[in-house]
């Protein structure tokens, strides 16, 4: 099996997020493989190897500084990666990059995250699939591959539906598709000679931009409530907050 | 020119996104000075009601769209955009339309932006917000394309209804064979879900185990909330995966987010720190949670949460 996997990098989870304008500021800020990407896409994407055989690639667009977290990558157990070598503001780039890349090279699955945590976009799967014609299977929690026909159970509201495909297509993965995998030393070892192979970028360009950036409104403060009081409290939500 | 919005009809009926979706097309309809035209796909009951919402016309495609297929369903949309020559399209950010936006961009060279939850401003150029960083912050975005492509955030803008029943057409659309098969669905009956939800009931691991959860249900009841869980008590089981929010759960913005036993870690807090009001209940009066609360109780919950299950009980009976 021929697996393609999607990942990029995102500030870790307990960054405190600041900007200047319309400029996120990075100083202080240390970085993680998205964890929709790493946690679940990429492990999942191992353990279909391991079952039917083949090879998982892993591919980032993005710039040299991201080779960390494809070298983790690839200590994780992915086989080779690509990395195009621009730095993307927005996600028509980053599928238009992939797709250049994927287009003649037969994947039987590309795999994404659900969304990255930081934009928090989940559009990357959807442009990939509408992009290469295949169909596309988002919010995978559960897939089962026999070689032939997938099955892939996909998160909606309030559970799951089950549909199988045959033929290959674009998944994009959520909570619960694999179990988050820690690379061991030989892994590590392993990974700083694995292939990473540096492609030049096309021509790709942006549609949206972000014009500026603001934090939510601060909360006026908490009020204690006695415990022994919790009339005040459904007071409180039906008079002050309005909320009930 | 128009704006054209999927109205999802879950199971043949419209509940509260659709009319979300409808009423938010016909407000950047009016800021743009064009109508909404309201799409439904599949079986449907009533759907001249969009009108009520602001939908000047629905056009309703009843064939082919009983089990979701991500070519069918894009084919279908793109061509209707393309027909009535829409130049937005206006999507929930629920499974489906976060499913569709992609492809959306593509297939109509448009922009796209997701969990939008402001109305556009349109004074120069097209620009709207969304919450980036699962909402420790808010994005300003621009779109430079003719046609613009949406998913709006749930509880974002109130849907309010403007007009009546209007009339409802079919087009001409050629779909694709479809190349997946739904063989089927699990989801809990009667129960709003999570990103939908105007109230939730959230319990961490101050529960100390699955099987008090019972007093979590118990309040969930009487307020007819949704249930929620912080992100170690879904890993280790206690709870179903759905049910986790924060920054690698559900993003969610209710009115009401009440939390038990959950500290308010910075993972925690960012999947929900859009929530209107925020109530907190822990013993730990050090909890960083109580930082982002609105009300906090500082105490134990098996004491408060049933207490606070009677109190509305007791407000709702003389109510
Ligand atoms: C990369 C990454 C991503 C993460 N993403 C998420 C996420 O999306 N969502 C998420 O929730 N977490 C996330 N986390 C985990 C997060 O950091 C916290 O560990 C987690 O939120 C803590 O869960 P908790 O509040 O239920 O448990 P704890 O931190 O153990 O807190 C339990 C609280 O219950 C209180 N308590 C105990 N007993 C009682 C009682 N009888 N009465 C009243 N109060 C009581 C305690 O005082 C304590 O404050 C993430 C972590 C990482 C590293």
């Amino acid at each position: 099996m021929n697996l393609l996997v999607c990942v990029t990098k995102t500030p870790e989870t307990t960054s405190k997020i600041s900007f200047t304008g319309n400029s996120f500021n990075t100083e202080g800020i240390s970085y993680i493989m998205n964890p929709y990407d790493e946690w679940y896409a990429l492990v999942r994407a191992l353990e279909l190897k391991e079952q039917h055989s083949g090879t998982v690639t892993v591919i980032n667009v993005g710039p040299a500084e991201n080779d960390v977290v494809i070298r983790k990558a690839l200590a994780i157990g992915a086989d080779d990666a690509v990395r195009v070598d621009t730095t993307p503001t927005s996600a028509k780039e980053v599928a238009h990059h992939v797709f250049n890349y994927a287009k003649d090279k037969a994947y039987d699955i590309v795999f994404c995250g659900k969304e990255t945590i930081d934009y928090n976009g989940a559009e990357v799967g959807g442009m990939l699939a509408a992009l290469m014609d295949v169909p596309y299977l988002s919010f995978a929690s559960k897939l089962d591959h026999d070689g032939t026909v997938a099955t892939v159970e996909r998160d909606i509201e309030g559970g799951v539906e089950v549909a199988t495909v045959n033929g290959p297509f674009v998944l994009s993965a959520s909570k619960g598709l694999a179990e988050q995998r820690i690379p061991n030393m030989r892994g590590i070892m392993m990974a700083k000679r694995k292939p990473l192979e540096v492609v030049a970028a096309q021509d790709v360009s942006a549609d949206v931009a972000t014009t500026g950036y603001s934090l939510p409104a601060a909360k006026a403060g908490v009020k204690m409530i006695d415990a022994e009081n919790m009339t005040e409290l459904v007071r409180l939500l039906h008079e002050e907050a309005k909320v009930i | 020119m128009s704006v054209l919005v999927l109205a999802e009809n879950p199971k043949g009926n419209f509940k509260k996104p659709a009319f979300e979706a409808v009423h938010y097309g016909h407000l950047t309809a009016k800021a743009l000075g064009t109508e909404c035209i309201a799409l439904v796909l599949g079986s449907a009951d009533n759907p001249a009601q969009l009108g009520e919402y602001g939908a000047s016309k629905v056009i309703h495609l009843t064939e082919g769209f009983d089990a979701y297929d991500s070519r069918r369903y894009l084919a279908a949309v793109t061509q209707v955009a393309q027909q009535i020559g829409a130049n937005v399209v206006v999507l929930n950010h629920s499974s489906t339309g976060k499913s569709l936006l992609g492809g959306l961009a593509v297939k109509l060279n448009a922009g796209a932006v997701s969990g939008v939850n402001s109305i556009p401003n349109t004074d120069s150029g097209f620009s709207v917000n969304k919450n980036v960083f699962a909402g420790k912050a808010i994005a300003e975005v621009s779109i430079n394309t003719d046609v613009k492509v949406l998913t709006l955030m749930g509880n974002s803008i109130p849907p309010e209804q403007v007009g009546s029943a209007v009339e409802v057409e079919s087009l001409q659309i050629e779909l694709p064979e479809a190349k997946t098969t739904v063989t089927g669905q699990n989801t809990v009956a009667g129960v709003v879900p999570l990103p939908e939800a105007e109230l939730v009931v959230s319990a961490g691991r101050g529960m100390k185990g699955p099987e008090n959860w019972g007093i979590i249900e118990d309040l969930a009841n009487v307020l007819g909330a949704t249930t929620a869980c912080s992100r170690p008590v879904a890993d280790t089981g206690w709870r179903p995966h759905h049910e986790h929010v924060g920054q690698t759960g559900v993003a969610i913005r209710p009115n009401l987010y009440i939390a038990a036993g959950i500290s308010g870690a910075i993972q925690h807090l960012a999947g929900v720190n859009s929530s209107k009001t925020i109530v907190v209940i822990n013993k730990d009066p050090e909890a960083p949670f109580f930082k982002a609360a609105d009300y906090g109780v500082c105490a134990d919950l098996f004491d408060v949460v049933p207490a606070l299950t009677e109190a509305i009980k007791s407000f709702k009976a003389s109510n």
